[in-house]
């Protein structure tokens, strides 16, 4: 396994974000972790690279357990590893051949012209070399996205990681951040964890799936089989049903009691 | 005493950057130029209307004791040992330091310095530590530049105004001006300038990464330096007296 997550809870303060969460990553595929909104889909990001650490339980990544690792060997680990953040969160000063340049340029002694035909390579890869020059202001959200992508792959990672890469795109940036996913597997061997909560698209190119509620896994398989799951659960999230074990309203006291009390006051 | 404590700890992560930082020219010399070049205009007006108003009324209040012609002196010490330092921090609060602490503070609500450190970069040595250097070297040259100007302003209206004697402002103001008083400018600007740049990308850094997080913070910056600057300044008279 590439990733462990075991018997891990989470909690801020009082409140318990993830309880008894048992996940493993395989090398070489394409893991979805999926769920409702607020279910802890991103802290699971954020364990895996020690952003933050579990209130109980151990996380292992690429062999190395978290819990043991200090701030300099956390960092080593890091340039291991690729995220694609939610907006893309390139740096606003830098261009887009800089932003993609930067892991280089921090972490590696290559000359210029290497830098520039990895910088280039990586851009052609995601569509987008004719946009070096443009800052992240001129970018579409999709753009960003694109070029966030070509920033997570330019040191090679083992593990590449995507927060919620389909929000806010058109259904054309979806299909081409699908497809690249999808290559970046093939093509160059990247393990990748996607964490979204688009069942249908996810379903098109992952080979494993996760879904959690309620800060647990309460389903864990193909995403065929969680298509074709019996579970309330499951089935209230895959086919998008509004009230279920999920419920549509947020906890609150009884209406007819709130109302009688509004009309006696 | 928490804060103050986080401060420390802050300041004591941030120095053990700058020597990393230091190796990258190129940032710093940007920064100063967003910290300085562009608070230029506003700190050479306001040099110039500080300047303007000290020539009237140290001209009105020296010519009660026929004392006019010491109007340089009076001016000269009056910039540099006190109004150029404390004016320049506090213009430099509501420029640059709420720059720095926006700018730092959106970085963290757009993800950028999560982003950092997840490529294993450290932001305080890549964007904290040039942002902090470039206000420190800053501050001294802004100083100098808002003494220049109102010593020129003081004599606008001085000696083209109120026909004090050109050489005796200009002469007094050489005899009795002494190094002491200069370096107590140059000292008074230095600590502003390192307490302003803190404050400034302190607040940024640790901002609530929402835009009324980014909000608060910025106002804090203005707030906080504007105090603490003139706690410090009353602190460094005492000192240098």
């Amino acid at each position: 396994m590439i990733v462990d997550v075991r018997d891990v809870e989470y909690r801020v303060a009082s409140r318990v974000i993830l309880s008894g969460l048992e996940l493993s990553v395989r090398r070489g595929r394409i893991t979805a972790i999926m769920g409702p909104s607020g279910t802890g889909k991103t802290t699971v990001l954020k364990l895996i690279t020690a952003e933050v650490a579990p209130t109980r339980g151990r996380v292992l990544v690429l062999g190395q357990d978290l819990a043991t690792l200090d701030r300099r060997q956390v960092f080593g680990l890091r340039k291991r590893l690729g995220v694609l953040f939610q907006n893309g969160a390139l740096l606003t000063d830098l261009d887009v051949f800089e932003n993609v340049a930067f892991p280089l340029r921090e972490h590696t002694d290559l000359t210029e012209p290497l830098i520039r035909a990895l910088v280039v390579a990586k851009l052609n890869a995601v569509g987008l070399r004719g946009a070096a020059e443009l800052m992240p202001s001129e970018l579409s959200g999709g753009m960003a996205r694109r070029v966030a992508l070509a920033r997570a792959i330019v040191m090679d990672p083992e593990i590449l990681i995507y927060d919620e890469p389909f929000v806010g795109l058109d259904p054309i940036s979806r299909g081409v951040i699908l497809r690249l996913i999808s290559q970046m597997n093939e093509v160059l061997g990247i393990t990748s964890i996607v964490v979204s909560h688009d069942v249908h698209d996810l379903a098109e190119v992952a080979d494993d799936g996760y879904l959690l509620s309620g800060g647990r896994v309460v389903a864990h398989g193909s995403p065929q089989e969680l298509l074709a799951s019996d579970s309330a659960v499951v089935r209230q999230f895959m086919q998008g049903i509004a009230d279920g074990p999920v419920p549509f309203h947020y906890p609150a006291p009884d209406l007819r009691t709130e109302l009688e009390s509004v009309d006696d006051a | 005493m928490r804060a103050i404590g986080q401060v420390v700890l802050f300041l004591l992560g941030l120095l053990a950057q700058c020597g990393p930082a230091l190796g990258r020219p190129r940032l710093i010399v940007h920064q100063i130029y967003n910290a300085g070049a562009r608070s230029l205009i506003i700190v050479m007006l306001s040099g110039l209307f500080v300047g303007m108003v000290l020539g009237l009324q140290g001209f009105d209040l020296l010519q009660r004791f026929g004392s006019e012609d010491a109007l340089g002196i009076a001016a000269a010490l009056g910039l540099i040992k006190e109004l150029g330092p404390v004016i320049t921090a506090l213009l430099f609060a509501g420029r640059a330091g709420t720059s720095l602490t926006s700018e730092i503070g959106l970085m963290r609500a757009t993800d950028q310095l999560t982003a950092m450190q997840i490529m294993a970069v450290d932001p305080l040595r890549h964007v904290v530590a040039p942002r902090f250097l470039g206000g420190v070297i800053a501050m001294p040259l802004l100083t100098c530049v808002f003494d220049v100007v109102g010593l020129f302003g003081a004599q606008l209206v001085g000696v083209q105004l109120m026909a004090v004697d050109r050489g005796a402002f200009w002469s007094q103001m050489q005899a009795s001006v002494e190094l002491n008083d200069v370096t107590e400018g140059i000292v008074k600007s230095c600590v502003f300038g390192l307490a302003c740049s803190l404050i400034a990308v302190h607040s940024g850094y640790t901002a609530e990464p929402t835009a009324e997080g980014v909000g608060l913070a910025t106002t804090r910056t203005v707030v906080v330096s504007s105090v603490l600057t003139l706690l410090l300044d009353y602190m460094l008279t005492a000192a240098f007296l």
